[in-house]
């Protein structure tokens, strides 16, 4: 008990918790949009609590759901929800950095924890990739206010959507959502050619059994991103 | 999916979460990281994220949609707009739904 109070109190805990509340207002809408998606796209609330718990990764939820209930193989789910993720195997390399003295189990469970903004508020507090004291407390301070923030409109989101008629058509704000992640990807002139590429390949293959449509736009995707880099690389 | 089928897709999603996030930091020792992962890397989240959505907006029951009166496109056309004025994503969703929402319950599309 003690312990738990000096964490509490600890500055540096506290200093990752602050930064993390600032951004919390859009954290819960996107966890309660989540939350509601989810129930809307037919699964059971058990389901839904335990992806919610087991999955944390709320974009590659998104993802996943319109997979779940077309049926579409494990393979391909599981292929489609990597692809989205790797952001974060990027950020898995920066996160090494800081992390990389630690224990094995302790880099996977802080890597499994470490959402989208802890890593932005965690490399703006501490640019030089290198290990610091209070880093840790620091980014367990953000962990803390992350992850129940989250779990708390997620399962809000869960109980109210059974309140919400379905004909009203309220998953396509998860379909929103990922619109918007998808324009904030949006870094470099080719990277819209990438995306009009997915977009149109996964609409024309669509037919395709087991929404093999998704593999083929990200294939198709990435020969016209390596193209256009290769092109670009040229002329330079 | 059956529940039980999708009891063990999520298990297996959870794993997907704890490889990509510790990608990285399983080996003990740093993992170099070739020119073409690189590439890979940066256009993949998006292609998979393009390719999602577009079904999506522009389709229904497997067919392009053939009607412009389909409150799917004008919500995404709106909030698309709003992305590129604010570059914020809950107003984003909140744009779409308010466009989305007046036009299929109050126009019935």
């Amino acid at each position: 008990m003690n312990k738990l109070r000096d964490i509490a109190r600890d500055p540096a805990f506290r200093q990752g918790a602050r930064d993390m509340a600032s951004p919390s207002l859009g954290l819960a809408a996107w966890g309660l949009v989540t939350g509601v998606t989810m129930v809307k796209s037919g699964l059971s609330l058990p389901l839904a609590c335990g992806m919610s718990l087991l999955v944390f990764a709320g974009s590659a939820q998104l993802t996943a759901l319109p997979l779940i209930a077309s049926g579409a193989p494990m393979w391909v789910l599981l292929a489609t929800a990597f692809c989205v993720n790797l952001r974060f195997v990027i950020f898995s390399a920066h996160w090494r950095h800081y992390f990389g003295h630690l224990p094995r189990w302790r880099r996977l469970l802080n890597g499994y924890l470490a959402a989208d903004l802890n890593f932005v508020y965690f490399v703006k507090r501490w640019p030089d990739p290198a290990p610091a004291p209070g880093q840790q407390r620091y980014f367990w301070g953000g962990v803390a206010v992350n992850w129940p923030t989250w779990q708390l409109c997620s399962f809000t989101g869960i109980f109210l959507a059974d309140r919400i008629p379905t004909h009203w058509g309220i998953g396509f704000a998860g379909v929103l959502a990922l619109l918007g992640l998808s324009y904030s990807l949006l870094t470099e002139r080719m990277l819209w050619w990438v995306a009009v590429t997915a977009g149109a390949v996964s609409i024309a293959t669509y037919a395709l059994p087991l929404k093999l449509n998704i593999l083929c736009a990200i294939l198709a995707a990435g020969a016209v991103g390596w193209w256009l880099d290769t092109r670009k690389a040229r002329h330079e | 999916m059956s529940d039980a089928l999708t009891w063990v897709a999520l298990v297996l999603l959870a794993g997907v979460t704890v490889i990509t996030r510790g990608f990285f930091m399983v080996a003990d020792k740093p993992l170099p990281i070739p020119g073409w992962l690189r590439e890979l890397l940066k256009v993949a989240p998006l292609a998979a994220l393009a390719a999602v959505v577009a079904p999506e907006v522009f389709m229904t029951q497997g067919h392009v949609i053939t009607t412009w009166q389909d409150a799917r496109w004008p919500g995404a056309l709106v909030a698309t707009a709003y992305f590129f004025w604010r570059r914020d994503i809950l107003g984003t969703i909140l744009a779409g739904m308010a466009v989305m929402l007046t036009l299929k319950l109050g126009l019935g599309w």
